[in-house]
């Protein structure tokens, strides 16, 4: 148990404005307050929130043990913090910061208040600084957290970004697939191309892959899966852009491209979904 | 890491429809995605009507799993049935030993992302099966 | 409810599967069907189950069997609406439907069927 003496808790309750007038200073000082991406305000009042909810928690609780209940608002402020800091584009070392200013205020303020008992002071200051450190390292890990999940986010929407199915006619998608196939990849897209089928009410999907250096196994495999789904939907799907190598990697597999409709390239399987679908392409006259 | 378990009783077809719209909901609350939520209820319906038809009724054990950051559901199917002999047997595409298409458990196992089958003559069936978000 | 009821629409017959399937229902519909179409002397059928937000082998099973049957009393089947998600996760169990024929919607299997039968 390590709760901090009552009279550390009067001292910061008694000296809260003053505390938080330097601590903000501090921020300052540290240049977390002259940046366009969050204002002046707003820093002064997540300061004055975050010390109400520090002395709270530190009369209830064990300084030492952040884990209890007790914590769990000044937990959970830290983590709303932190993720809003992500977002704005804060770094780390930025993040932290607003936990690690608060140390010089309170140590300052603790020296006043025990001038006359330095035991007392040194074994406050260790508990507060503990104290402080462990805050701060939950808002950077927190912080990465957040970080992750931003990252994470982005790959996913990039991956639904780099592959989109475009409507070539009425009635006729297309997906034209560049890079690398990862399994992953190739699932995404695959699945975005069936919700667009049925979107769109596309009787014909044309998958480009001329812009595929390479598919290993599963990717040929999904891809094969892919056209069984299609037509199971009640579409038709064309196979476009098979490069000579990839044409030799299915047949050294042992897939059976069976029932599948292949074409060189997109502008032949384009011509055939328009004569599927009943159309043809005539030279204007004149 | 477990945070919440329970258990459905399937002992008839009706408990087969109401254990899907269970691990429906289950799967919904740890947020997986459409085709996954699709492939694990059809799963489960092919393993809880073997419980039924072959294990002449059991249950199922559900629990919502973490591990990592990643959530998952893990179900238990199990019944005190005859049993399996050949596991290894059932186990390959296209056997059956009722008048199924013999896709039951190997469909299964293509469906989710871990699968586990104890059994043995007399001792009944145990099928573990975990997907992961 | 222990039946899905079987709409007449001239020579073809529709049913619209908008329940949670469970093994008994499918049977009966199987049965319900195949006396249907002698009946009505029905040249098509069409099996609607944009509802179904699963399909499993045994659900599988039953519509292939709808198709060989009706195929061998002289009537088309047309499974429409399937749900990109149940057609992922189909192939997936190793069910590829061979030889059942499909549609995205209703008024395509409609137009499908009529284009079969007016061929025969």
């Amino acid at each position: 148990m390590a709760i901090l003496q009552q009279a550390t808790i009067d001292a910061i309750k008694q000296n809260e404005s003053a505390l938080l007038a330097s601590w903000i200073e501090n921020l300052g000082d540290g240049g977390s307050l002259n940046d366009s991406r969050i204002s002046r305000e707003d820093v002064s009042r997540q300061a004055r929130e975050f010390l109400s909810l520090l002395v709270t928690a530190s009369a209830n609780g064990d300084a030492a043990d952040l884990t209890r209940s007790e914590w769990l608002d000044s937990r959970q402020f830290l983590e709303a913090l932190s993720r809003s800091r992500a977002m704005q584009g804060f770094d780390s070392q930025h993040t932290a910061h607003f936990i690690f200013s608060l140390k010089r205020p309170l140590f300052d303020l603790l020296q006043k208040a025990y001038a006359a008992d330095p035991r007392a002071l040194s074994s406050e200051l260790w508990m507060i600084s503990e104290l402080l450190d462990t805050l701060g390292m939950h808002t950077i890990r927190s912080f990465q957290k957040s970080r992750e999940e931003v990252i994470l986010r982005q790959q996913e929407e990039l991956l639904e970004l780099s592959t989109p199915v475009v409507k070539l006619w009425e009635g006729v998608l297309a997906l034209p697939m560049i890079g690398t196939l990862d399994s992953q990849r190739t699932q995404v897209v695959m699945e975005s191309l069936l919700q667009r089928i049925v979107e769109t009410g596309s009787e014909i999907a044309i998958i480009d892959i001329t812009g595929v250096p390479t598919v290993d196994t599963l990717v040929a495999q999904h891809l094969l899966k892919t056209v069984t789904a299609i037509r199971l939907m009640g579409a038709d799907c064309i196979i476009s852009g098979i490069r000579p190598q990839i044409a030799q990697t299915i047949v050294h597999l042992g897939l059976d491209l069976g029932g599948i409709v292949t074409k060189a390239n997109l502008a032949d399987a384009l011509a055939l979904a328009l004569k599927r679908s009943g159309l043809t392409v005539t030279k204007a006259a004149g | 890491m477990t945070t919440r378990s329970g258990t459905h009783a399937i002992r008839s077809e009706q408990d087969v429809v109401l254990s899907r719209q269970a691990v429906r909901k289950l799967a919904i609350e740890c947020g997986l995605r459409l085709v996954d939520q699709t492939k694990l209820v059809t799963a489960v319906s092919e393993l809880a009507r073997n419980t039924v038809i072959y294990g002449g009724g059991g249950d199922m054990d559900w629990e919502l799993v973490e591990d990592g950051g990643r959530k998952g559901v893990r179900l238990v199917f199990r019944d005190e049935g005859p049993g399996i002999p050949d596991i290894k047997q059932a186990m390959t595409d296209g056997w059956t030993s009722g008048n199924g298409l013999g896709l039951g458990l190997t469909g299964a196992k293509r469906l989710v992302d871990q699968f586990d089958i104890q059994s043995a003559p007399g001792e009944g069936t145990r099928v573990t099966i975990t997907k992961w978000n | 409810m222990d039946r899905i009821p079987i709409l007449r629409m001239g020579e073809f017959l529709l049913v619209t599967i908008q329940v949670d399937m469970h093994d008994q229902l499918a049977l009966t519909l199987q049965d319900d069907l195949s006396t249907k179409i002698n009946e009505i002397s029905a040249k098509g059928v069409l099996i609607d189950i944009s509802a179904l937000d699963i399909v499993d082998s045994f659900i599988g099973r039953m519509i292939s069997m709808i198709s060989g049957l009706s195929r061998i009393l002289d009537a088309e089947t047309v499974v429409v609406g399937m749900q990109p998600a149940v057609a992922i996760t189909l192939v997936e169990l190793g069910l590829t439907l061979s030889g059942v024929s499909t549609a995205l919607d209703v008024e395509r299997g409609m137009k499908l069927l009529r284009e079969r039968v007016r061929s025969l």
